[in-house]
C-alpha cells in the first residue's frame, strides 16, 4: 500500500518504565527451582504512578519535541494498547488533552492485540497520505497482561513509543510502502468478563506468529522490490527473542540486521509497543540512506510490514532519551511478592 | 468364522496439524488406503466404514463421524459409524470392522482411527483424556490421565526396585525408530542424559516417559478370501480379540498385571495358534514407559517385573529378540489417541509386506499389536501374518 502523497516520520518517542522483575523470581514461586530457564531474564514492570496513558504521554512529548511541530498542527491521535486504563472510555483523548492537541482532532483507541500500535500507524499514514491532516500520532503502549503462572507471565512487559508522521519533506524516515495482512486467527484472546487473556500455547507459534508475519514480510518485500540485503535493520514482534529469531532467519535477514531492533531479551514483550520499540531503538542509531525493514504481529491475527528509508533530517531530530537510556535505567523489584503488588494482583477487599 | 485380510494401509504423518480438521485428515487417511488397495472407484465398493475415535465430542465438538468421514472420503452412502474404546479405539475399529468380514456381513469395509487433539488448549483435553478413567471414582476427583499412569509407575518401582533410569531403553528405541519413519512426529534420536535430564510432568513420569499430544489418521482396508484380487498384497488378520478389566484401578487385585491386556493376548494367541515365542516385532501401546512394561508383561514377552531387566539387555530394541514400535510407537511417532490402535496395524503391514524401510525387521512373519485404553480397562490385540 502507498499513499496518495509521501509520508514519513518526522518525530518519535520511547518508554520503558524504570522497574524490572527477574523472570527467575516468577519461576522461584511456579515452577521451583531446575526447570528450564525463561526466555528473557527480567522484564519491565509499571510503577505505582504508570499506565498506558501516561507512559503514552510521555513517549509522545519526546516524538512532538524532536519533530518541532506544534500540538495544534497534529490532526489525529491514536492509542493502540490492550491494557487501557478504562474499559470504556478513550486513553486517546487523555493523551491529546495532554500534549495540548485538542479540540480539532481525530481521537480513538486501536484493539488488534500486539498489532494494535502498527495499525495506528497505518490509520496515520493513510490520514497524512490522503492530505486530510498534516500531521498525525501513532502510539503503541502497553502494561501487558498476563495470568499469574501463565507461560506468558514470564514475558508480558511495559513500554511501547510513539510516531509522529508527517508529509516526507519533514520526515525523519520516509514510509516507501506498507502491507497489512489478517485472517481470523483465534490462538490469544481475553473474553469480556475474564481477568486474563488465555492463548493457544504452541497454536501461537507455526500457525500464528509465522504464518502472518512471513506473509506480510514477503509480500512486502515483493512490493517494493528489495531483497533483506538491501536493509539495515529488520524489526519484527518479539513475544521471545528465539521467535524473531527464527523469523528473521527463515526470511534470510542476518543476525547483525535483527540485533539493534531486539530489545525483549532486556525489557520482555511490552505486546502493542514491542515492534514500535524495536523500530524506535533501531532509529536511534540509523544513518541516513538505510532502509528499515518492520513487521509486526498481532494476535488473532495479523501483521503489518512497513520500509522506511532514512533521511538526512535523522540527525537533528532524535535529541533527547534513547531506548537503550530507557533500558539502562533500570531498578529491580524485591521479588514477586513487590511485583504483584506493582500488577495490581493482590486482591485487598 | 471367515478369514479376513488387510489388503490396504493409509496414513496422514503424526503431529500438530494446525490447518487440517476431521474430515481431511480422516479423507486422507482413507483415500491413501484404498489406493494402496488399488481401489477402482468405478467398479469397486465399500460395503461398511468404521471410525475409531475417542474425543470428537469432548475436543471436537463433533460426534456421528460416520457419516462425516464416509462424505469427506466420497463413500456415501455407505454404512458407517463410530467404535469408541478411549486410546483403545483405533484396535477396536479394526476389531469391530474384521468382525463384519468374518461373519460373512461385508466384503469389503475400511477401518480408519482418527484424532484432532490440538483443537483444545490443554485444560479441556486433559479432561477429554480423563474421561476414559472412572468418572466417579478417579477423574471427578481431579487424577489426570497422566497422574493414574504415575501411580501405577510409582507402584512398580517399589515393588520391583526399579529407577526412573531403568525406563529409559523404551522411550529410546521408540525415538530411534521414529527418526526413521518419514511419518513420525518425533524424528530426532534422544540420549540417556536427554532422558534423565527431562522435566517431571507427575511424578516419577517425566515428559519423555510419555506419548505428546498430537493429531493424525489411519486406515486399513480389510476384505475376505472371496473378495482378494491378483494385485493385492494380503496380510491375514490370524486372530484378534478385546477384553476389560475394572474401569478404576481401585478395584484390581493387582495393579501391575493389566487384566485386559492379557486376557485379549492369550484369546489371541490361543485363537492363532502363535505363543510369544512367535511373534517377530511388536507394536506396544507405549503412551507411558511404564505401560510399555506392563503390555510387554501382559502379552508373555517377560514374567511380572521383568520388563525392565529383559529391556536393560536390547531384547526389545532393533535386532533384539522382540523388536518393539518398530516404527516408532506412541512415543515417537505421536500419539493421536483413537487413531493410535490403527497406526499400530498400519505399520505392522508394512512391516509384513518388506516395506518398513530403513526400521525394516528383517524376516518379519508374524506381528503382534496391543491398543490399550484407559490405563488397561479396555484392550485390543491383534496378530497379524504376512
Amino acid at each position: 500500500m502507498r499513499p496518495n502523497r509521501d509520508v514519513g516520520i518526522a518525530g518519535y518517542g520511547a518508554y520503558v518504565p524504570r522497574l524490572r522483575v527477574r523472570t527467575a523470581d516468577i519461576s522461584a514461586t511456579w515452577r521451583g527451582r531446575g526447570g528450564a530457564a525463561p526466555a528473557v531474564a527480567e522484564k519491565s514492570v509499571p510503577g505505582p504512578d504508570e499506565d498506558v496513558v501516561t507512559m503514552a504521554i510521555e513517549a509522545a512529548r519526546t516524538a512532538l519535541d524532536r519533530a518541532g511541530l506544534e500540538p495544534d498542527s497534529i490532526g489525529a491521535v491514536w492509542v493502540g494498547t490492550e491494557s487501557k486504563p478504562y474499559a470504556v472510555k478513550p486513553s486517546a483523548t487523555i493523551v491529546a488533552e495532554a500534549l495540548g492537541i485538542t479540540p480539532y482532532t481525530v481521537a480513538a483507541d486501536m484493539e488488534f492485540a500486539c498489532k494494535a500500535g502498527s495499525e495506528a500507524m497505518q490509520a496515520a499514514v493513510a490520514f497524512v497520505g490522503s492530505g486530510m491532516v498534516e500531521a498525525a500520532l501513532a502510539i503503541g503502549m502497553d502494561t501487558a497482561q498476563s495470568k499469574p503462572g501463565d507461560a506468558l507471565e514470564y514475558t508480558a512487559g511495559c513500554g511501547g513509543a510513539a510516531y509522529l508522521f508527517a508529509p516526507a519533506e519533514r520526515s525523519l524516515a520516509v514510509v516507501e510502502a506498507s502491507v497489512s495482512h489478517v485472517t481470523d486467527t483465534p490462538d490469544f484472546f481475553r473474553r469480556e468478563t475474564a481477568h486474563y487473556p488465555e492463548h493457544g500455547s504452541r497454536f501461537t507459534g507455526e500457525p500464528s506468529y509465522f504464518r502472518h508475519t512471513l506473509a506480510a514480510s514477503r509480500r512486502l518485500l515483493a512490493e517494493v522490490d528489495l531483497a533483506p540485503t538491501d536493509f539495515a535493520h529488520a524489526v519484527f514482534h518479539q513475544p521471545v527473542p528465539k521467535f524473531v529469531e527464527k523469523a528473521g532467519a527463515t526470511l534470510g535477514f542476518t543476525r547483525e540486521q535483527i540485533r539493534t531492533g531486539l530489545v525483549a531479551p532486556r525489557m520482555g514483550n511490552a505486546y502493542a509497543g514491542s515492534s514500535l520499540l524495536g523500530l524506535a531503538a533501531v532509529l536511534d542509531v540509523a544513518t541516513p540512506g538505510d532502509r528499515i525493514f518492520f513487521c509486526s504481529y498481532g494476535s488473532g491475527a495479523g501483521s503489518d510490514a512497513f520500509c522506511f528509508r532514512i533521511t538526512e533530517r535523522i540527525e537533528e531530530n532524535r535529541h533527547g532519551a534513547t531506548v537503550l537510556d530507557y533500558l539502562e535505567r533500570r531498578r529491580l523489584v524485591d521479588g514477586y511478592g513487590q511485583y504483584l503488588r506493582l500488577r495490581g494482583k493482590i486482591r485487598t477487599a | 468364522m471367515k478369514d479376513v485380510f488387510i489388503i490396504g494401509a493409509g496414513q496422514t504423518p503424526v503431529g500438530e496439524h494446525w490447518g487440517l480438521g476431521l474430515r481431511e485428515l480422516g479423507a486422507a487417511a482413507i483415500r491413501a488406503a484404498l489406493d494402496d488397495a488399488g481401489f477402482d472407484a468405478e467398479s469397486d465398493s465399500v460395503d461398511a466404514l468404521f471410525v475409531g475415535n475417542m474425543l470428537g465430542g469432548a475436543v471436537n465438538g463433533q460426534e456421528n463421524l460416520g457419516a462425516l468421514l464416509a462424505d469427506a472420503a466420497g463413500l456415501l452412502p455407505v454404512e458407517a459409524w463410530k467404535i469408541e474404546a478411549a486410546c483403545a479405539s483405533g484396535g477396536a475399529a479394526v476389531r469391530a470392522a474384521a468382525l463384519s468380514v468374518a461373519a460373512g456381513a461385508h466384503g469389503v469395509v475400511v477401518a480408519v482411527g482418527i484424532e484432532k487433539m490440538t483443537d483444545a488448549v490443554s485444560d479441556r483435553l486433559a479432561a477429554g483424556l480423563a474421561s476414559a478413567s472412572d468418572g466417579d471414582f478417579e477423574a471427578s476427583h481431579g487424577l489426570s490421565f497422566t497422574a493414574l499412569s504415575a501411580l501405577l509407575m510409582r507402584r512398580y518401582m517399589h515393588e520391583t526396585g526399579a529407577s526412573r533410569e531403568d525406563f529409559a531403553p523404551f522411550a529410546i528405541n521408540a525415538h530411534a525408530s521414529a527418526a526413521q519413519n518419514a511419518n513420525a512426529m518425533f524424528r530426532e534420536p534422544i540420549s540417556i542424559d536427554d532422558f534423565l535430564r527431562s522435566p517431571l510432568v507427575a511424578a516419577p513420569i517425566g515428559i519423555l516417559d510419555a506419548a505428546p499430544v498430537c493429531d493424525g489418521a489411519a486406515a486399513v482396508v480389510l476384505c475376505s478370501r472371496e473378495a482378494l484380487a491378483p494385485h493385492h498384497r494380503p496380510i491375514r488378520i490370524a486372530a484378534a480379540a478385546g477384553a476389560t478389566d475394572t474401569i478404576g484401578l481401585a478395584g484390581r487385585a493387582d495393579l501391575l498385571t493389566l487384566g485386559a491386556a492379557r486376557s485379549s493376548a492369550d484369546k489371541a494367541y490361543a485363537a492363532s495358534g502363535f505363543g510369544p515365542k512367535d511373534i517377530h516385532f511388536f507394536e506396544a501401546h507405549d503412551a507411558f514407559t511404564i505401560i510399555t512394561a506392563l503390555s510387554l508383561e501382559a502379552c508373555g514377552f517377560a514374567p511380572r517385573g521383568e520388563a525392565l531387566k529383559r529391556a536393560a539387555h536390547g531384547c526389545f530394541a532393533a535386532g533384539g529378540c522382540v523388536p518393539l514400535s518398530t516404527c516408532g510407537g506412541l512415543k515417537g511417532r505421536g500419539h493421536p489417541v483413537g487413531a493410535s490402535g490403527t497406526y499400530q496395524i498400519v505399520e505392522a503391514t508394512a512391516q509384513l509386506r518388506g516395506a518398513a524401510g530403513a526400521n525394516q525387521v528383517q524376516g518379519a512373519r508374524v506381528a503382534l499389536t496391543q491398543s490399550i485404553g484407559g490405563h488397561g480397562s479396555i484392550a485390543v490385540t491383534h496378530v497379524l501374518e504376512g
